[in-house]
């Protein structure tokens, strides 16, 4: 692949883009300056292919891996107020770590134009946690979100997205999906945009201080501003009627449910009105109205929580009150929807003859994803089972907490060292709630690198401070494995050209107050067992640095 | 029934044997001859060992990058075990299969025996037109002393058996683009699939 081509220099025809990178190509034809993200699948490319532009070519723009999202947010906050185009790249779970920081920035509004692009997984391919509907942002926070569904779409709502921001002064958010993110499509390319926006931060009380009262007018203004971009809505070309005027029975839809829709009518033959909504919120309720005004029927094609299917039944109560609303009755409300289900269900609404088929695939063993042979990980989890051995106790006895990175993997066979799982920095918070409500309790504590600076450093100060017990360990493998080995703040490495001062873990931990610590490389197999033996054994907190790189970390 | 002629296609196998590179040489190639295309893929911890199946499409119009049950053309399996989960898109009136003989083991079996390749043959015919096996694997480790190309290798069959309706001047051209190093042995593998004996 041609990177520089393809990103920096072509200005027309047409290339092959992930939808994450037709992500990147739009900011760079809008001419972002400020790049900030947190790696987390299904959106760690976005952050990584800016990463290696940045690191390879000339570039106009600042990138960096924060050290979690609600710090890259924080960042291009900063940015924005300072008057620079910013993009900002995580996961949906990320965007609950930032959401302390969105919130107010809805309220304030940008002055440089910006753009946060939030990864939705469902079906959970590669996410725990939750199955979780960054929708449900739009309500909280008052943040217009559009949803494209194909890599086109991807470069061109992250420009009109930049557009919107610059128009409205606020920050608006693009949300795709596993199946959008990690779709790769045929993208036009367009020419680039140089921004003459220059970096200077020109105080303004009255835009950047959230403080009473003066955030109950700005709470107003926003509702004035939402009002705005509704009108704006809908006249939005993104909000497209299809076939429009043929026949009584219409679909509404979005995101990559609309690729769903187009690709069953396309294989039946059918000419179906089809209101395509771009712009999630807000939502251009007129256009829906006139959408469904002469319908008979109407189903809606989206994915989890029905949201376009509320906001519908709404419409249709002034206009339309004898319409059929057909939408979680028939598709699921959980995991993401598969073509074939939409084929059913537009099969069924119209009565034709279909059956989705009951296909039983033959049986075959379930093959986990597992630790790469030779990591040292191997070490940390058998040297575990091995403390816990010869300490006279059984697995059972002890419980484990785990995280999220690599470390995951203890979760399954053969290691079977995971009680509880939640979120990024949650191992230690978990394990002190548990060791509070019962000090007897035999409890280790796994934690990534990542994930002791992302969200770990707080959770580890409160053990401290109100005094329980837990065995932490903390798994230095020196680089962000799971997500495709990003730096973080343990390594000089970042994610430019210049180089970032380390961190050292253990200084960390020292300056929190934790008194028992070691840091051992877990090759060194019986002082890493002998230590996690000792320990576990001990009644004060204790943290274990397991220092022993990634095999994959690229030299 | 449409006449947009779509070729769908499953590459299944297990994370790191390089699948997705296989898909975006075929995108391209595809692309280069003037088709719209779509792939979808996975990325992450599912890469690690685990199941992984790239899906793409390509014809005059493509919408979705997810391809139904049953309506696979070609099902190309890197590993013998994995060719079973796409079955789900098997279809008995039109699905090759195009299966590398390698079994890759897992942690997660533990003691659990696998199918031997008769019986996984065995159940894949309900769901298969044909099913071709090749010794990928073995092929590309023995010439080359790299398993790595046995991707190449078996594009290579199912291109020049037909199995994809591709010009293979294209898929050489595609590689060339996609393939970040080692062109010339990715190119060769390539080559010497027209020999095979499936």
């Amino acid at each position: 692949m041609n990177w520089e081509n393809i990103f920096l220099k072509k200005q027309s025809g047409k290339e092959i883009l992930l939808g994450n990178n037709a992500i990147i190509r739009g900011a760079l034809e809008s001419g972002v300056q400020f790049v900030s993200a947190y790696p987390g699948t299904p959106s760690s490319e976005i952050g990584d292919n800016f990463s290696y532009l940045s690191k390879h070519f000339k570039t106009d723009f600042y990138f960096e891996y924060s050290i979690n999202e609600k710090v890259a947010m924080e960042a291009a906050i900063g940015a924005s107020f300072s008057n620079l185009k910013c993009l900002v790249a995580m996961k949906h779970f990320g965007l609950n770590v930032a959401s302390d920081a969105l919130l107010p920035f809805v309220y304030t509004g940008v002055k440089g134009p910006t753009v946060i692009s939030v990864s939705d997984d469902p079906s959970c391919h590669s996410s725990g946690q939750s199955e979780q509907n960054t929708r449900a942002f739009a309500e909280l926070a008052h943040i217009p979100i559009l949803e494209p569904s194909d890599s086109q779409e991807c470069k061109d709502f992250v420009k009109l997205g930049f557009e919107i921001s610059e128009k409205f002064k606020i920050p608006v958010l693009i949300r795709t999906t596993t199946r959008v993110a990690h779709q790769s499509g045929i993208v036009k390319l367009d020419k680039f945009k140089k921004s003459k926006n220059k970096a200077k931060f020109v105080k303004n009380y009255n835009q950047f201080v959230t403080m009473p009262p003066r955030v109950l007018a700005m709470h107003d203004e926003l509702l004035e501003k939402i009002q705005r971009i509704k009108e704006y809505a809908e006249k939005s070309e993104i909000n497209t009627i299809e076939n429009s005027a043929k026949g009584k029975i219409g679909i509404i839809t979005s995101s990559v449910s609309y690729l769903y829709v187009m690709e069953v009518l396309d294989k039946l033959n059918l000419k179906l009105p089809v209101f395509k909504i771009g712009i999630f919120y807000p939502l251009a309720s007129d256009k829906l109205k006139q959408f469904i005004k002469n319908l008979d029927k109407v189903l809606i094609v989206e994915e989890l929580e029905p949201y376009l299917e509320r906001e519908t039944t709404i419409a249709a109560k002034d206009i339309n009150p004898k319409l059929k609303i057909y939408g979680k009755e028939i598709l699921p409300e959980t995991r993401e929807l598969r073509p074939e289900q939409v084929t059913a269900a537009i099969a069924w609404l119209l009565k034709k003859q279909y059956k989705l088929k009951n296909i039983e695939v033959p049986k075959t063993l379930k093959r986990f994803p597992s630790l790469c042979a030779g990591c040292p990980y191997w070490l940390v989890f058998n040297g575990i089972k091995e403390a816990v051995k010869q300490s006279n106790l059984k697995q059972e006895d002890v419980v484990f907490g785990g995280g999220i990175g690599c470390y995951m993997l203890a979760s399954f066979v053969p290691h079977n060292l995971q009680d509880y799982l939640f979120c990024m920095g949650s191992s230690i918070g978990i394990a002190h709630g548990i060791k509070k409500a019962n000090p007897k309790q035999k409890l280790i504590s796994l934690v990534g690198d990542s994930s002791f600076f992302h969200a770990s450093m707080p959770a580890l100060a409160n053990a401290v401070h109100n005094q329980s017990n837990p065995l932490i360990i903390i798994m230095n493998n020196s680089i962000t494995a799971m997500t495709g080995q990003q730096p973080y703040p343990g390594i000089t490495e970042t994610g430019r050209k210049e180089k970032g001062k380390l961190i050292k873990i253990e200084e960390v931990v020292k300056a929190l107050g934790v008194e028992n610590l070691r840091v051992i490389d877990p090759n060194n197999y019986k002082e890493f067992v002998k230590t996690v033996k000792d320990y576990l054994n001990k009644n004060e907190l204790a943290v274990i640095i397991a220092r022993s790189p990634c095999l994959r970390i690229k030299k | 029934m449409s006449k947009n002629k779509k070729i769908n296609i499953v590459i299944s196998g297990v994370g790191g044997q390089g699948l997705i590179t296989l898909g975006n040489i075929l995108a391209r190639a595809a692309f280069l001859e003037g088709k719209d295309i779509k792939m979808s893929e996975l990325h992450g911890l599912s890469q690690r060992g685990g199941s992984v199946a790239v899906q793409i499409r390509f014809g005059k119009k493509i919408y979705s990058p997810l391809i139904s049950v049953q309506e696979a053309d070609l099902v190309i399996a890197m590993e013998r075990n994995e060719a079973l989960k796409s079955c789900l898109f098997g279809d008995k009136a039109k699905t090759i299969f195009l299966i590398n003989d390698n079994s890759i083991f897992s942690p997660a079996f533990g003691d659990k025996k696998l199918d031997s390749f008769e019986v996984i043959k065995n159940k894949i015919l309900p769901f298969a037109k044909k099913i071709y096996s090749i010794n990928a694997t073995d092929i590309t480790t023995e010439k080359f002393d790299m398993p790595v190309l046995a991707g190449i290798y078996m594009l290579g069959c199912a291109i020049s058996k037909g199995f994809i309706p591709l010009k293979p001047e294209n898929v050489l051209k595609a590689i060339e683009d996609i393939v970040p190093r080692g062109i010339e042995d990715n190119k060769k593998a390539f080559n010497l699939a027209k020999q095979s004996l499936i």
